[in-house]
């Protein structure tokens, strides 16, 4: 196994480390919006720690990996605004330990909550 | 003019993107590429490039579009950490919120680029966006109104976008 193979595994290895850890989020949070915090997000780096290791084993696959990487970044946060902003309109509860809520107003005002 | 400048750059992205794909630059790769990229960029009639965009290729905004990459991977880093430790903390330290911010990019990509990078660190989530306000789930409320909240969450990125996009 080859020196930069070995840097590549840890990194990946990294990687899945934080990939489990909002896996465990999804559990552990009391409501969607913090699952939603932990599940997609704190899988960003995750993520992209697994693209980087990949391509440190294999640095033909630079570009492609980048190129993924800037889909990911791009495409992740509109789903997960998509997903938030569906679910607080829809009436999808926040949780009780939830200190504030101040887009209720914005709500109020629009007339889409009573 | 605008039109034909619109047509250029959306003939070089797309070939460009073709051949990152591809992986080399063999005659017939580029030949395929070439006609598929003259195609779209006829039928996109050179969208989404105007003659407008290309004002982003002035070096002030180039630079300063290099240097916010590291910068919000970096923000990326810090708050992954920091909610992978609140994940494993036994007691789960969180205080969630929704909470209201405002922005004074005008620029409606700017913007964009603003609430996705506010979403792509985590602990900090963007719900909606109305006019000149955003509304933020936070995992941790750390101000009391919207000024500490905008200085907090907003200010760091709208210095870089700033300079960018308007």
């Amino acid at each position: 196994m080859g020196n930069h193979e070995m840097i590549g595994a840890v990194v990946t290895l990294v990687g899945s480390v934080f990939l489990f850890l909002g896996a465990l989020g999804i559990v552990r949070m009391p409501d969607l919006y913090n699952r939603m915090q932990a599940g997609t997000k704190a899988t960003t780096l995750g993520n992209l720690m697994a693209l980087l290791g990949i391509g440190i084993i294999h640095p033909a696959w630079l570009i492609k990996l980048v190129l993924i990487a800037l889909f990911v970044l791009i495409t992740n946060p509109l789903s997960s605004h998509a997903l938030a902003r569906s679910a607080r309109r829809s009436g999808v509860p926040l949780a009780d330990v939830t200190v504030r809520d101040e887009y209720e107003e914005v709500l109020v005002e629009k007339g889409i909550e009573p | 003019m605008r039109t034909i400048v619109g047509f250029f750059a959306a003939f070089i992205t797309l070939l460009a993107l073709w051949l990152a794909l591809v992986g080399n630059l063999d005659p017939q790769e580029i030949a395929a590429g070439s006609i598929v990229a003259v195609a779209v960029a006829v039928i996109a009639r050179g969208a989404p490039f105007t003659g407008r965009s290309l004002r982003f290729l002035h070096p002030r905004r180039l630079v300063t579009a290099l240097v916010y990459i590291p910068y919000l991977l970096w923000s990326i880093v810090e708050s992954n950490v920091d909610v992978a430790l609140r994940v494993i903390d036994p007691s789960l330290p969180i205080r969630p919120g929704i909470v209201r911010v405002r922005t004074r990019l005008k620029n409606p990509v700017a913007r964009l680029v603003l609430a996705n990078s506010i979403t792509l660190t985590p602990g900090t989530l963007t719900v909606d966006l109305c006019e000149d306000e955003l509304c933020i789930h936070w995992v941790d409320v750390q101000a009391r109104n919207i000024d500490e909240a905008t200085k907090k969450i907003v200010t760091g990125f709208e210095r870089f976008l700033e300079v960018i996009f308007e």
